[in-house]
């Protein structure tokens, strides 16, 4: 199974993904080899409904944001190239890539790129800010059915006031930036990917 | 002008400190004399001091006939040991009050090289004395002075760091001391193999010995000094848990060497056997403290009738596992720590929140009394001990352990970065080298090498207190400059902000996503196992009542968390809103007032809604702001407690009107509202008094309903006297300004109360409501 599902992935491709998400040959090959048992209708892509076959993935809270997070705008099905990208932005940053050539553009798993990734997780309709309302879906989801609205508001409005420095009432991505700082992000979110 | 009485009083307080100590002293030394020349005087005073009642005949006939009846007699052999062990502690607690008092001195050294310098000194003067000077017994040292520090150690592990790194620590901890034992003892045995002349009988085996017992870091010292430079968290947590988790090979190893040495003959077979003992010293250890901490978690479930013992339930089952472990030769120390790392999530749901304040501060005073003694003691024990130098022998030592530790450190990096996601640097490589300091568990061990078999054993332990004298005072000393000369991280101040709490929780879940959609089962996957799986099975059995089923209690609680941050904001700002403001209209009046007073920001509301988010967000992580002895975190007792008052007034109010208004209008539907209230009075029927972590004030309850239908009616009483002394409250609606009870009654209890007088199946059902309505309605 393995060795036929590495067939359909050729040379070529594997380079450019290899080029552009920094992940190495065997990376890929595994990741494909993934790709493809999640692909039940063998057609090169995966849908929606291939994700939420994940069993874990329906208990998480966030389950349905990270899976439309794969998805680029207003499409149903994400190829492999798709599903790697949005992989790469959460590969381990190493020091050697900082001196990397500056020309190709900051690489998909650098900080600001991971931070924009979960930033867009929380911003669903795109437009740059976290709202008030945005905010609370998301405590919502992570927080269970027991807390009461005006508890769960409370705290949402709290959260914005802490972030917020230009009085917008609603968190942009500089803000965001900014409130985790202090935060070891490029541990966080980095998954090892083992060779 | 200034300079001058500041050095005056600088002068005087150390005056003063030393003439404390200087008295101590010489009290302790004068009985201690005293007490001498009393065991000198042999029978007579054995007799006399065994029981004053009972006279021998012997005893009388030693006696002159006329004597004059005694009106005072000092007795000294009676309290002798109680006596020393007290002034030894008193001792040691003066010593760490001076030590503050001496600023110049504080920033630069290390508490634990003053500590075995003042342990010089007294034994010195002991010394000086011709007093027998008390050694570090061994006894003592691992059954009472060790496990208090081991146990505050392993409660207080921040288990996040610890559970991430815990690869890294375990191959620094097991294959780092064995390759530090081996190159230590092999090295040297060829040293000494060429010294031909006095180091000649010196063997492999007993070089080999020497070695383990070298190459164990040691918690103690460790934390002595880590404690005070403040680095940051992974370095901190890295040494400090090999030091920790080394306590397993270090056993092994000790034990192992010493039977071959014994016999002289050592064959593959107990090679193998011996590694096969390592893997059962530290699972046994392990497996013996998690019982003994699931044991204490089901204890502590049980002990809402008693809650003034709780703490000693902590204390006796941690010392039980250390004391089991120690009895099959399993590593104590693993023990004592899985004990404290499993039992403390339950207990601490467990028991009161006094209970849970006296655990801690037991703990590190205990902790730090016993770390001081085992300092002094050293130096104590130094002077004592006999010595036996050889300049060639020590002199290798120190050099060979140097050079094993930076070659272990730096190998083992070689290899670890390769599974690491955040590599160590060098500059991280080089304080985890640095940081390998030995301590008090490497004299003991040493100082319990049989001398029949070993007639080395002053020569080893000379150099082992060479070796730890240096560690503690060279290392010790200059870590801190060469910390800050390194630029290395230091802790983070400042407490995590809501928006990092929130945050980081979301990138928790997502990266559980992202691992689940790559298959990949990394840390995130194994821990929201864990934590599901302790949701659902575990914490039903080992939390009590109401705690385990979390919904209905916590966002109980969580209203009245917000209700609570609510007033102290109010307070805060210092404007009363008036009673004419529903709630709702409240929070919304007090979000707008929020974000005119953005930066007054109290530290009780973050701690309110750090707390609601702790307990909800999905994943429960505990966070604990620092296990610093020297500095405990700051728990603002009182404000907590009379903030908690409060809370429970306003729940009360909030009840009242609750039911005053239910039972004004839903008169005609009782059936429905009893329905609801049976089911919550279900439960609490089982379990009366529910704990909670507020602290539970006293009022307690009367099981029949017409003991329930006297306290409401009491309550009502006292609301309607309160009413009357006009204690102003911020109230949030009319009906609940107009009784304002003056006493607090305990959460779930006051629930119970009203929903058992409610619900209640019984004749006098239809009185109880009645008679409620008329007291509420009139």
């Amino acid at each position: 199974m393995g060795s036929r599902a590495s067939s359909l992935l050729r040379e070529e491709d594997i380079e450019e993904i290899k080029k552009e998400t920094g992940f190495s040959h065997s990376q890929i090959t595994r990741l494909y080899s993934r790709f493809h048992s999640l692909d039940k209708g063998e057609n090169g892509a995966l849908s929606r409904e291939d994700f939420q076959r994940i069993p874990e993935l329906a208990i998480n809270p966030l389950g349905d944001r990270i899976i439309n997070a794969f998805f680029p705008e207003g499409e149903d099905q994400v190829n492999f190239r798709g599903f790697m990208r949005t992989l790469a932005h959460f590969r381990p940053v190493e020091d050697n890539e900082k001196n990397k050539d500056p020309s190709s553009g900051e690489p998909l798993n650098s900080r600001n790129n991971k931070l924009l990734f979960a930033f867009r997780l929380y911003d669903l309709d795109r437009d740059d800010k976290i709202s008030r309302d945005e905010l609370l879906q998301v405590l919502r989801m992570m927080v269970g059915v027991n807390i009461s609205d005006e508890q769960l508001g409370s705290i949402a409005d709290r959260t914005i006031q802490e972030a917020d420095t230009n009085g917008d009432m609603s968190i942009s991505f500089s803000e965001f930036i900014k409130v985790l700082e202090k935060v070891d992000v490029e541990q966080k979110m980095s998954i090892r990917f083992l060779h | 002008m200034t300079a001058r009485t500041r050095f005056c009083g600088g002068l005087l307080r150390i005056s003063r400190a030393l003439r404390t100590v200087a008295l101590s002293l010489v009290t302790g030394c004068v009985f201690s004399v005293h007490a001498s020349f009393g065991a000198v005087h042999g029978d007579n005073d054995t007799s006399h001091s065994s029981g004053h009642g009972t006279h021998t005949k012997t005893h009388n006939t030693t006696y002159p006939a006329t004597r004059a009846f005694p009106v005072l007699t000092v007795n000294y052999d009676h309290v002798r040991k109680p006596f020393e062990i007290s002034l030894w502690i008193l001792l040691a607690s003066l010593m760490k009050l001076g030590f503050h008092y001496i600023p110049r001195v504080s920033s630069v050294v290390p508490e634990s090289c003053v500590l075995i310098v003042v342990g010089l000194l007294v034994g010195g003067l002991i010394r000086l004395l011709g007093e027998t000077l008390p050694v570090l017994d061994t006894q003592l040292f691992f059954l009472c002075l060790l496990p208090p520090i081991i146990l505050d150690a392993g409660y207080f592990l921040p288990t996040r760091p610890f559970t991430e790194n815990l690869g890294t620590i375990l191959v620094f901890a097991v294959v780092g001391t064995v390759w530090n034992s081996f190159f230590i003892g092999v090295v040297l045995y060829g040293v000494c193999q060429i010294e031909r002349e006095q180091l000649a009988a010196v063997d492999l085996l007993a070089c080999l010995l020497f070695g383990s017992i070298a190459s164990a870091v040691d918690p103690v010292a460790v934390l002595a000094v880590f404690e005070e430079i403040h680095i940051n968290e992974l370095l901190h947590i890295l040494v400090f848990g090999e030091s920790l988790l080394n306590d397993a090979v270090t056993v092994v190893l000790y034990h192992l060497f010493e039977e071959f040495a014994s016999e002289g003959q050592v064959t593959v077979v107990d090679a193998c056997l011996g590694m096969v003992c390592f893997f059962v010293v530290a699972f046994g250890g392990i497996l013996v403290g998690t019982v003994f901490g699931l044991v204490a978690a089901v204890t502590s479930r049980f002990t809402a009738h008693s809650r003034v013992i709780e703490p000693l339930f902590v204390f006796l089952y941690s010392y039980m596992a250390y004391l089991s472990a120690e009895v099959f030769h399993l590593s104590g120390i693993m023990a004592l720590i899985a004990c404290g790392v499993v039992m403390r999530p339950y207990v601490e749901a467990n028991i009161s929140h006094k209970s849970y304040t006296t655990v801690k501060n037991v703990l590190k005073m205990w902790s730090s009394v016993s770390e001081t003694l085992i300092f002094i003691f050293l130096g104590v024990s130094t002077v004592a001990g006999p010595h036996s130098w050889n300049w060639a022998f020590v002199i290798i030592t120190i050099f060979l352990c140097l050079i094993s530790r930076v070659m272990g450190v730096v190998g083992l990096t070689f290899i670890i970065n390769k599974f690491r996601m955040v590599k160590l640097t060098g500059k991280d490589q080089f304080i985890v080298a640095y940081g390998g300091l030995r301590g008090a568990i490497a004299f003991s061990l040493a100082f319990l090498l049989p001398s029949d078999h070993f007639p080395m054993k002053n020569m080893f332990l000379t150099a082992i207190i060479t070796l730890i004298f240096f560690t503690v005072f060279v290392q010790g000393m200059t870590i801190r400059p060469l910390v800050d000369l390194l630029a290395v991280k230091k802790k983070k101040q400042t407490k995590f902000t809501i928006n990092e709490e929130i945050h980081s929780q979301f990138i928790n879940h997502m990266l559980s996503g992202i691992e689940n959609v790559c298959g990949h089962y990394g840390h995130h996957h194994w821990r929201d196992k864990l934590s599901r799986f302790n949701k659902y099975y575990v914490k039903k059995w080992l939390i009590a009542g109401e705690r385990s089923q979390e919904p209905q209690l916590i966002s109980f609680y969580n209203k009245l968390e917000l209700k609570q941050a609510l007033l102290v904001a109010e307070s805060g700002s210092a404007a009363n809103i008036g009673p004419g403001l529903s709630s709702a209209a409240l929070l919304s009046a007090q979000s707008q007032k929020q974000r005119t007073v953005m930066k007054n920001i109290s530290k009780e509301r973050e701690e309110e809604i750090r707390k609601i988010l702790r307990a909800n967000l999905q994943k429960t992580r505990q966070r604990l702001h620092s296990y610093n002895r020297h500095t405990l975190v700051l728990e603002e007792e009182d404000e907590w407690s009379t903030v908690q008052l409060r809370r429970q007034r306003v729940e009360l109010e909030k009840r009242m009107t609750h039911y005053l208004t239910v039972s004004a209008s839903g008169w005609d539907s009782p059936p429905v509202r009893r329905a609801r209230f049976q089911s919550d009075s279900q439960e609490y029927m089982a379990k009366p008094s529910a704990p909670v972590s507020i602290p539970a004030i006293n009022m307690e309850l009367v099981s029949a309903p017409p003991g329930s239908l006297a306290l409401l009616e009491e309550v009502t009483d006292q609301a309607q006297q309160s009413q009357d002394e006009g204690c102003g409250m911020h109230a949030n609606s009319h009906e609940e300004k107009s009784m304002k009870p003056n006493v607090t009654f305990a959460l779930e209890l006051e629930k119970q109360k009203l929903s058992r007088c409610l619900s209640d199946p019984g004749p006098n059902k239809i009185e109880v409501e009645a008679e409620e309505k008329e007291h509420f309605l009139s």
